[in-house]
Parts: C-alpha cells; sequence; structure tokens
C-alpha cells in the first residue's frame, strides 16, 4: 500500500472512531470537580472498521440547471441543518459550504441559477498548497480538512478557484457531532461523508429530490451502471473552470 | 598598501539605548495584546473575510521578510564579490537579515487560526505545498546566516567566510523565489499566476533590505557617535536605486504582460485605472512614492556633503514597499474569482462582487509588533556582540572611498 493510501487509511479510521464516540450515548460520571469519567458502549457502525474507503470508487455529482429553481434554496438549508452551520447576518466572514450562485448573460439577460460547493476536484490545488497536509482527498475523491491539522494559514482559500470554502471566523456553539468545526481552522463541503459512509445520499441530494426537483444526483462517477455516469455518458455536462484540469467530481448539465 | 585592521565593538548601554528599548517594548506588547485578543474572539475582530482572507498582518509578515534577504546584500558584496568597503559591515548585515525574519515571521505565526498548534506547522509537512518549503526555507536561512556570521566573528575560521557567504546568497535567493511563488503559483486567481512573481519578489528583497540596513546602521552610528561615512551611504544609495529601478521593471513587465492578455483586462483595469484604494497605493505609492523619487534623490546630481537624501530615499522605497504589497496582497484578492467568465455573477457569498476589506486596529498593533521584535532584536545583538567597527567612516572603511571624497 502506498503512503498516499496508509496515510488516508489511518485518516479513515481516526475519523471514524471519533464518529463513533461521538454518535454513541455517552455514559459519563463527575468524579470530582472538573474530572469526568466517561464510558462508551459499542456503537452501530456506519462502515466495519476492517473496510476502507474503496480507491476504485469516485463519489460525485451532477447538478441539473434546469432543475434548478431561482426561488429554492432548500439545499443550502439542508446542508445547514445537517453540517450545523448557519448565515448569521454577515455575509462577509458566515461559513457557506453551499450557496446557490445566479449567474446572468449581459448580453442576452439570460439568467441562470445553481447550487456551488465543494468540487471535490481530482487535483485539488487547496490540497497542493496545504503545508500541513490538512487538506487531504480519500481514496474514494472526497476532499476533507483534518480539523486537528490545520493550522488556519487560509492558504487553501487563495488556492481554491471556486470560492468554496470558508474560515471559522467566531467560536463556535452547538456542533454536530458527525460534523466536527473548529474556530480558527477551515472548512468546506465534506459531501456529507458522514452519510455516504452509511450509504445515505448527501444533505442536499436527498432533500432536492424530497421537495420534487431532483436536480441532484449523487453518485459514483467510477461506475459504468451509475445512474450519474449514465447521465454524463448521455448529456453535455460541464466543469466549473475546466480550462484548470482539475477533474471535478461536481459536473453542471444544461449550463 | 597595509591591510587596515578592523576593531569591532559592542554599542553602548545609555540612557539613550533604554528608551529605544522601552518604546520597542511597548510596540511588543501592544503586538501580544492584539494576538491575544484576535486569539480569544476568533479573527471576526480583524477586517480579515472569507474573501479577503489575508490582510495587514501579511503585509508586514511578507514585507519584513522580503527585507530580510535583502539586508543581506551587504554581506554578499563583501564576501561574494569581494568589494573591501562593504566587509566592515556584513556582520551587521547578517544580523538584521535574521532579526528582520524573525520579526516576519512571528506576525505570519500569530496570525494564524490556530497559532498553538505552531508545532504542527514546523513538524508536519506536505512536500508539495510552497508554503512548506518556505518554512524549509527560512529555517534554513537562519541557519545558514548564523553560521556565516560565526565564522565572520570568530578567529581561524576566515577560509569559510567565502564559501558560507555563497551558500547564504544562493539559499536568499531560493527564500525569495519561494516567497514570491506563494502568489505566482495561485493559479485559481487572476491577480496572481504568474511566473514573473519569483524575480519581482527578489527584486523587491534587494531594494527593500538595502532600504532597511542603511536606515538601520546610519542611525545606528549616529546614536553611538561612530557616524557611516557620506560616500559608503551614497554607494549603498546608488545600489539600492538599481534594486528599486529592477523593481519598477518587473512591475511593468507583469503589468504589460497581463494587459496583453484578454482574460486579464479585467483585473488590470481593477488595480491600474480602478480610481480605488488600490489604484492610488499603485501609482501615487508604489511608483511614485517608492520609485520615481528615491531614484531621483539618488541619481540626480549632489555635492557629496550630506546624505540626508540617501536616507529620505530608503524611507520613501520603505513606504512604497508597503504600499506595493497592500496591493499585491489585498488588491489581489479583493478582485472577485471568475468562475464564468464574460457573464455576471452574484450569491450570498459575495460572488462577483469587489472585497472589501477595512483593517483593524489589532492587525496593525500585530504588524507593528513585529517591526518592534526585529528592532529589538538587532539592538540586543549589537549590545551583545561585536557587530559594528569601532570606526565606519569613508576612511576607515575603505582607503579609495575617503581619497574619492577630497
Amino acid at each position: 500500500m502506498s503512503d498516499v493510501s496508509l496515510k488516508e487509511a489511518y485518516i479513515d479510521k481516526t475519523r471514524r472512531d471519533f464518529l463513533k464516540k461521538a454518535g454513541a450515548g455517552v455514559t459519563t460520571l463527575a468524579l470530582a470537580s472538573g474530572v469526568t469519567l466517561m464510558a462508551y458502549p459499542e456503537p452501530a457502525l456506519a462502515r466495519k472498521q476492517e473496510e476502507m474507503v474503496d480507491p476504485s470508487q469516485r463519489w460525485g455529482l451532477l447538478i441539473d440547471v434546469n432543475k434548478c429553481t431561482e426561488d429554492c434554496d432548500a439545499c443550502v438549508t439542508a446542508c445547514s441543518v445537517e453540517n450545523g452551520w448557519k448565515l448569521d447576518g454577515n455575509p462577509a466572514v458566515d461559513a457557506q459550504w453551499i450557496r446557490k450562485l445566479k449567474i446572468k448573460n449581459p448580453r442576452s439577460g439570460h439568467e441562470q441559477t445553481f447550487p456551488v460547493m465543494c468540487q471535490h476536484c481530482a487535483k485539488p490545488p487547496c490540497v497542493d498548497v496545504c503545508p500541513t497536509g490538512a487538506s487531504f482527498k480519500r481514496a474514494d475523491g472526497i476532499v476533507l480538512v483534518d480539523k486537528h491539522i490545520c493550522i488556519g494559514c487560509r492558504y487553501c482559500m487563495m488556492a481554491c478557484p471556486y470560492k468554496a470554502r470558508s474560515f471559522v471566523h467566531e467560536p463556535l456553539e452547538e456542533q454536530k457531532s458527525h460534523a466536527p468545526r473548529g474556530k480558527g481552522t477551515v472548512e468546506s463541503c465534506t459531501l456529507c461523508v458522514h452519510r455516504v459512509d452509511r450509504g445515505d445520499k448527501p444533505a442536499c441530494v436527498e432533500k432536492c429530490a424530497s421537495d420534487g426537483h431532483g436536480a441532484l444526483i449523487f453518485g459514483d462517477l467510477n461506475d459504468d451502471n451509475s445512474e450519474i455516469s449514465k447521465r454524463i455518458a448521455t448529456y453535455a455536462t460541464k466543469q466549473i473552470r475546466a480550462d484548470l484540469g482539475l477533474d471535478t467530481g461536481v459536473r453542471y448539465q444544461n449550463l | 598598501m597595509a591591510k587596515q585592521r578592523i576593531t569591532y565593538s559592542q554599542i553602548g548601554t545609555g540612557t539613550g539605548f533604554y528608551s529605544v528599548l522601552a518604546l520597542l517594548g511597548a510596540f511588543i506588547a501592544a503586538g501580544a495584546a492584539a494576538f491575544l485578543y484576535v486569539e480569544h474572539h476568533g479573527h471576526i475582530v480583524t477586517g480579515m473575510t472569507n474573501q479577503i482572507v489575508w490582510g495587514i498582518p501579511h503585509v508586514f509578515a511578507i514585507f519584513l521578510i522580503v527585507a530580510a534577504s535583502g539586508a543581506l546584500n551587504v554581506a554578499s558584496i563583501g564576501s561574494v564579490f569581494n568589494k573591501t568597503a562593504y566587509k566592515p559591515l556584513s556582520r551587521m548585515s547578517g544580523v538584521l537579515a535574521m532579526a528582520l525574519l524573525a520579526g516576519g515571521l512571528a506576525v505570519l505565526l500569530l496570525d494564524l487560526g490556530r497559532p498553538d498548534r505552531m508545532i504542527v506547522a514546523i513538524t508536519t509537512y506536505n512536500f508539495k505545498s510552497i508554503f512548506a518549503w518556505n518554512i524549509i526555507l527560512y529555517s534554513g536561512f537562519m541557519a545558514i546566516v548564523g553560521a556565516y556570521l560565526y565564522v565572520q566573528m570568530a578567529k581561524g575560521l576566515d577560509k569559510y567566510k567565502k564559501p558560507m557567504g555563497i551558500a547564504a546568497f544562493i539559499w536568499r535567493l531560493a527564500l525569495t523565489t519561494g516567497t514570491g511563488s506563494i502568489f505566482g503559483w495561485l493559479v485559481a486567481r487572476q491577480g496572481y499566476d504568474a511566473a514573473i512573481m519569483a524575480p519581482l519578489f527578489i527584486a523587491m528583497s534587494l531594494s527593500f533590505g538595502m532600504a532597511c540596513f542603511i536606515l538601520v546602521v546610519k542611525y545606528t552610528g549616529k546614536a553611538t557617535e561612530r557616524p557611516l561615512g557620506t560616500q559608503m551611504t551614497w554607494r549603498m544609495g546608488r545600489l539600492m536605486g538599481v534594486m528599486a529601478a529592477a523593481v519598477l521593471y518587473f512591475t511593468t513587465v507583469r503589468h504589460l504582460g497581463n494587459l496583453y492578455a484578454a482574460e486579464h483586462a479585467d483585473v488590470e483595469q481593477f488595480i491600474l485605472f480602478g480610481g480605488n484604494v488600490y489604484s492610488k497605493l499603485f501609482w501615487i505609492g508604489q511608483v511614485l512614492i517608492g520609485g520615481i523619487v528615491p531614484l531621483a534623490l539618488v541619481f540626480t546630481p549632489h555635492r557629496g556633503e550630506s546624505s540626508s537624501r540617501v536616507t529620505l530615499a530608503a524611507l520613501l522605497i520603505i513606504l512604497g514597499g508597503f504600499a506595493q504589497l497592500y496591493v499585491i496582497i489585498v488588491g489581489g484578492q479583493a478582485f472577485p474569482l471568475i468562475m464564468f467568465p464574460g457573464m455576471e455573477v452574484s450569491s450570498s457569498f459575495q460572488d462577483g462582487v469587489v472585497g472589501t476589506y477595512v483593517p483593524s486596529l489589532p492587525e496593525f498593533a500585530l504588524g507593528l509588533g513585529g517591526v518592534a521584535i526585529a528592532m529589538l532584536i538587532t539592538v540586543f545583538a549589537t549590545m551583545t556582540f561585536k557587530l559594528l567597527p569601532k570606526d565606519i567612516s569613508d576612511a576607515a572603511l575603505d582607503p579609495h572611498l575617503a581619497a574619492k571624497a577630497k
């Protein structure tokens, strides 16, 4: 196993261990002031520990811009609720893992709206520039930030062509145990990795479908029989800033 | 002619020095308070945002880091290029280089979102990151310049001076190439993404570092009653002028190259002709105050009896340098990322909008604290070690210089 995949496997295991503990019902016993004994019952695993991330998979999203309506931001809300970030009235500093973008052709006046989030590049510039390796790509293509190694230098934010990353400017409250965040570190869309690992779809995809739009399709880009691969094989799709050659995991149809 | 013997001495410890130390200490205390304030409340109390992620602290940090490499000019000219008059000043040159780098790194590290993880930054490397290379380049610079200083000051190590000087010279070029490439290799941003950033930063380092060195040695000489020779000051001033001209040259080529490419027209329009703070700082700050005026000051004929024009030129080059770095660092981020060329873009995340940045007091305090750290290290070092010759007049540095003055 190469060093990279070993590291990815390690990170994945560490993360799963953390999720195990965080997700479990925790029994605590206060021994003395400030000293607490915690007991963790064996939790139900999202994925068996011996199962590594499958490098033959490449998770991706296909966004059909024609099905995305201007007045709907269900995907944004679903992500916010799922991952515990929220807009606090200060768009310059509030975290936004996913946002609705509106583009207008100044000649024709034609407008389109669609969500933009981390594009989960195969060759992510954020991973290249990160001095500590906190920005990393899992073997299955999901680009993440290891909040334990991130030093908050923000170089990845300078390097990302999609403005997909946010820096946590303030102390946090009410975090979700499955989506740990940290003041002074950088974060972005995780493709709801905690849901993907237990076989579910990302929250944005699920919400868009349940609202009847079905503009977002999630799946394995490496599996020729997956719906996303079939759609990409049948219809013309685009990558944002394809000129950079980053091979994004998020593709757009009818853009 | 017989070789002149140079004797070095520490600088005095009179009341004047303690006042200087107290002043520097006050700035460092303010910087420390700013650090703790931001560390406690988060970067929300600064002017930095998700669009302008690097601000005033980075302007100060990069100025100091770049100037550090340039402060080594005098040592390099002495030992690598064998210019006699520069040799007696080369210890001071090495110390100032290390001090400026320490000040710059302090600002850079204390502005991190998680400064408590400094140990992670120096123990966990992603070797593909130019930032990680810089951490190695900075540490190496300290080690090499430290060793270079040692061989200059220790007895019987003369034969190592030149090889160490050459090593330090090569390393400093690598260091500034690395610093420039932090920006030059950002392919996603229209304001950066240019390989010319590396030589531009080398030219900046030579110019800013020379300016800092001239001011520090001139002031130290004045305060310790061993005035720096007028001819020597002019000689260093003209060298600084050549470097400042090189900065203008690389700046011109960079912008002309961008203007030629239609895809960069908008960012060039924004920086050069936007009528905003960046275009004003560019034309008035960098080009006029930091370029044309200092060049005129050092290259127009002078009668030679005073070198105050060189001092003024050095001050202006430093001011222009800060303006230039502000335009590069903040201006380059303020211009919105172009994801859809030719389209009008809007969102709740300020897409398509020029970023606004209002620097806060703590950011300035942190930056100035870094400058104070650099100066404090320099003062302490000159008080502790024999760094400056007892006599730095033209006659003592190089008899040819004194002869020229007559």
